[in-house]
């Protein structure tokens, strides 16, 4: 197992990947918050930066949905920084005054940002201090979203990385107790509904998730569980679940009908599922999601698509267009490469596709319009710019505020894909 | 600290994008961290700008910041020059590289470019959005404007500036289309629009106006008060928003170019839609106004002078205008409402319960929450302030827009008449929610108080009952609070109409 992992290590790292240093084009990982909030629906998120944190935030989550909403910024001011008012006390009084307001709060996140990150405002500390001193029933916990630390999807997996230390233990039990599986990364309710009844049909289980749909219902976690990757960007969060013993089951991500198999395939192997039931528990779906995609094949067939690095999707995306819809991506950007996590995926990425790690914007757009593709992946920043360049693009926000993953979801996968495509055939103006 | 759910204004170097991106020929070169680059889709997708804005981002991170961001800031801005060889350079930081204290303005002008570098230092944490772009449309006028070459040539038209219209703004699109096509029509000559259009080498052509045509104090004041200063150049401080607004903003300008006023000024449709019989129902309308100040004043003079409504709050989250909009609402006999926390807006709009709100994207959300009517005139922008059509605020046309804005989310007076007529038919039974609020909205019921600490008498529930059913919900919440206030305990028909005297007044 090992010795296999190693070789495909060493053969993804043999692809030449585009290093780029430059501007770029990305969020910052306070973003997650605006679908973090909505998984758990007991956790509030409490920013502690700048009016420039509050105004992306609000940016971000659809410009103004409006509710009173689980996320707030506490906005650091002139006085925090000059040392008039010392901004531990002050964070305190604003959190007191968010727990009287908020009394469902269950768990309270202190989201670090550029600015608190660089006066070194030390929220570790200080949810220690919130947590011993807020109202009973309330845990207090940290991580950053700071954009000088982290991009986009990597928020999700700073926020589940402060979660794991949580997770409760398993209950001691012998040694060759059954083993349980964790599936860690935010899926939308649908899909997480859908997997547990594949798990079920596959004699796999118990089955949990993490997040869970509740913070007062986190998943224990320990030497006997395993767990499956359903997000590409969870580095951190994987490494904290290995320290506590449990132990990874490497697969493809779950987008589209193959890369679904394969997935339940890692875990059917780990559990020792026989082949004939793997079968049986997976074809039916399968067969329907190979069918809902192949309705889009036609549209997308030897088109060429080029993908800007937004949410560290962007290597499975294009092994999904690839390997399914016969596209050609030329070029896939990622924020960050994680070569043991993508190791599955980037064996089944075209030999030909150039990947860029980082971003240097400019030197991409000189290249994207060089390249001419049929379709381009990118931030909303970014989009109609280039449309109104005649390059057709997909924001790529969608494929992370969107349900796509397992076999119920690859049809809407691929249409999210065809959807520019088949717009601009449509329209005469 | 301050706890902020959802913020009127973006942060001041969003305000220096919006002038930025406005102009032509000037590159923003911005000192800040990944993902502050957000705000470009402020401009692709809520403008729906077919450009990126101007800015080139440094992109530092965490692991920079022990080694030389300046040298990177620097690198950057060669790069940039390079790349878009603009007129001139604008430089300055984010919240987060105004922390680490490099100097842009400094470290830029080592370079020696061949252009002018313009810094602009925006204190983010004391600062917002419009005090950034007011700020920054200072630096680069001062920096540019020139004193006026040669005496004016005798017989010449007399010719104005138009400052205040950014990228980003409500309606000033719209707006700055509406006020050129008056101030032709006066015999004003345009000289240069700023900062919308308008390069660095326009802008050193300022002082060849003879006075400047303020739209937006909240961008412009500062750099007009400037020009007054240096230049001698006079400004005009009326906004010609409304029909009244608009006559003397055309009789200041005439003044300003030694003009004649027009004897007619521009027909707007307003002043006779407003006389004709069928607006009756809007006259005493309690509306509660919020905004930037300068929409926000014009709004409740419209509102009062224009529309027959009853000015019930007036408030702003432009702290900087706080003296203009306090005094404006004295003269509506109401305190101003200054803050820029919306919770705050939202409580003043639950207590006076307004027949219509004219706020902005935020007071439409907390209207509707409540059910209330609303109108928007005011940013922060929505992707919904950048209509296909022509849709300006100030002017003649203005007026109209303003008229038809307000006035459709209140149910028509005929309409209303005719549901009262009509309250026993099924079609507009208790069921059925008032057509302008929309199907989700749940219908005013006379259903019973869910803290019921007072009884209605039968015969007083019964009186109720014939009030048109759309108003019945208020009357019923303004019997039962006139009641418990005053420590009844059961209503009658007296109190019923005793209350109804009483909010009468």
């Amino acid at each position: 197992m090992s010795a296999i992992a190693a070789t495909l290590g060493a053969r993804a790292a043999e692809r030449p990947v585009l290093r780029e240093r430059g501007q770029r084009e990305v969020f910052c990982g306070l973003t997650g918050i605006v679908w973090l909030h909505r998984k758990m629906r007991d956790a509030f998120f409490l920013v502690v930066g700048s009016r420039t944190c509050a105004h992306l935030l609000q940016s971000a989550a659809g410009v103004m949905i409006f509710a009173e909403p689980r996320f707030a910024t506490a906005i650091i001011d002139e006085r925090d920084l000059a040392g008039m008012a010392d901004a531990n006390a002050e964070l305190d009084r604003v959190v007191g005054r968010l727990l009287e307001r908020r009394p469902d709060i269950g768990l309270l996140f202190l989201v670090g940002s550029c600015p608190s990150e660089v006066i070194k405002l030390d929220l570790a500390r200080a949810a220690k201090r919130l947590d011993r001193s807020a109202s009973p029933g309330v845990r207090v916990l940290h991580y950053s979203g700071s954009g000088i630390e982290t991009t986009f999807t990597q928020g999700e997996d700073a926020c589940l990385a402060a979660l794991v230390p949580e997770l409760p233990a398993e209950a001691p039990e012998a040694p060759e107790a059954p083993r349980s599986l964790l599936v860690v990364g935010a899926l939308a309710e649908v899909v997480e509904d859908q997997l547990r009844r594949l798990f079920a049909a596959l004699g796999i289980g118990p089955v949990r998730f993490l997040p869970p749909r509740l913070a007062a219902e986190l998943p224990p976690a320990g030497p006997r569980t395993d767990f499956l990757l359903a997000q590409p960007f969870l580095a951190e969060t994987a490494r904290v679940l290995e320290e506590r013993g449990a132990r990874r089951i490497a697969a493809p991500f779950p987008l589209g009908a193959e890369g679904t198999t394969l997935w339940l395939r890692a875990a059917a192997e780990a559990w020792g599922v026989a082949p004939d039931r793997f079968r049986e528990a997976t074809a039916a779906g399968e067969k329907r999601a190979r069918e809902a995609v192949g309705r889009h094949r036609a549209a997308l067939t030897g088109r060429s698509v080029f993908f800007f690095p937004d949410s560290q999707l962007e290597v499975p995306m294009a092994r999904f267009l690839a390997r399914e819809l016969g596209m050609e991506p030329i070029e896939v950007g990622t924020p960050y490469l994680h070569r043991q996590h993508l190791a599955e995926e980037l064996e089944l990425l075209p030999a030909g596709t150039v990947l860029s790690e980082g971003q240097h914007v400019e030197r991409q757009l000189d290249r994207c319009r060089a390249a001419k593709p049929d379709l381009v992946v990118c931030g909303l920043g970014l989009a109609n710019p280039l449309e109104a360049e005649g390059i057709a693009t997909k924001w790529s926000i969608e494929l992370v505020f969107t349900p796509v993953q397992g076999y119920d979801q690859a049809g809407d996968l691929a249409a999210l894909f065809t959807r520019p495509l088949d717009r601009r055939d449509r329209l005469r103006v | 600290m301050q706890l902020a759910l959802w913020t009127y204004e973006g942060p001041p170097h969003v305000g220096a994008m919006r002038v930025a991106a406005a102009m032509e020929g000037l590159h923003y070169v911005l000192h800040a961290p990944q993902g502050d680059t957000y705000a470009d889709l402020l401009f692709t997708m809520i403008e729906r700008s077919g450009k990126r804005p101007p800015v080139t981002y440094t992109t530092f991170q965490a692991r920079d910041l022990g080694g030389d961001t300046a040298e990177l800031f620097k690198a950057t801005a060669l790069d940039a020059w390079e790349r878009f060889r603009p007129q001139a350079l604008l430089v300055g930081s984010s919240c987060t590289a105004e922390l680490i204290q490099d100097d842009p303005g400094g470290l830029a002008r080592a370079l020696g470019l061949p252009v002018p570098v313009v810094p602009v230092e925006l204190p983010a944490y004391q600062k917002k959005e419009n005090w950034g772009a007011a700020e920054t449309f200072y630096q680069l006028v001062r920096a540019f404007a020139r004193p006026r070459g040669e005496t004016p040539i005798a017989g010449r038209a007399p010719s104005c500036n138009i400052l205040g219209p950014t990228a980003l703004g409500f309606r000033h699109r719209d707006d700055l289309h509406e006020v050129r096509a008056m101030l032709d029509r006066l015999g004003v000559a345009v000289n240069v629009v700023a900062p919308l259009g308008a390069s660095p080498a326009e802008l050193s052509r300022l002082a060849d106006a003879d006075f400047n045509v303020v739209l937006y104090p909240e961008v412009a004041g500062q750099a007009a008060r400037w020009l007054e200063r240096n230049f001698r150049q006079p400004m005009t401080r009326t906004v010609p928003i409304g029909v009244g607004a608009t006559r003397d903003f055309l009789a200041e300008v005439a003044a300003l170019a030694g003009l004649e006023a027009p004897a007619e000024p521009d027909p707007s449709r307003l002043p006779w839609y407003s006389r004709s019989v069928d607006s009756t129902y809007l006259t005493g309308k309690r509306v509660f106004v919020f905004g930037d100040a300068t929409h926000a004043v014009a709004a409740a003079r419209v509102a009062r002078d224009e529309l027959g409504f009853a000015v019930v709050g007036l408030g702003t989250y432009s702290r900087e205008f706080a003296r203009e909009v306090r005094e404006a609402a004295r003269g509506h006999g109401v305190e101003a409402l200054v803050s820029d926390d919306y919770l705050d807006v939202e409580r003043q709009i639950a207590e006076l319960r307004p027949d219509l709100v004219l706020g902005t994207q935020m007071e439409r959300h907390v209207a509707k929450k409540h059910g209330i009517p609303c109108a928007v005139i005011s940013a922060p922008v929505h992707v919904q302030d950048f209509p296909a059509r022509h849709s300006p605020q100030m002017g003649a046309e203005g007026a109209n827009v303003l008229f038809d804005t307000w006035v459709h989310p209140l149910m028509m007076g005929l309409e209303e008449h005719l549901l009262g007529m009509f309250r026993d038919d099924p079609e507009f039974g208790e069921g059925a929610a008032p057509s302008h609020l929309g199907a989700a909205v749940e219908a005013p019921s006379s259903r019973p108080a869910a803290n019921d600490a007072v009884d209605w008498a039968a015969d007083a529930e019964q009186e109720l009952r014939k009030i048109p059913f759309f108003v019945r919900g208020k009357a019923r919440r303004n019997t039962e609070r006139y009641a418990l206030e005053r420590g009844f305990e059961t209503i009658t028909v007296e109190t019923l109409y005793d209350a109804k005297a009483h909010y009468a007044r």
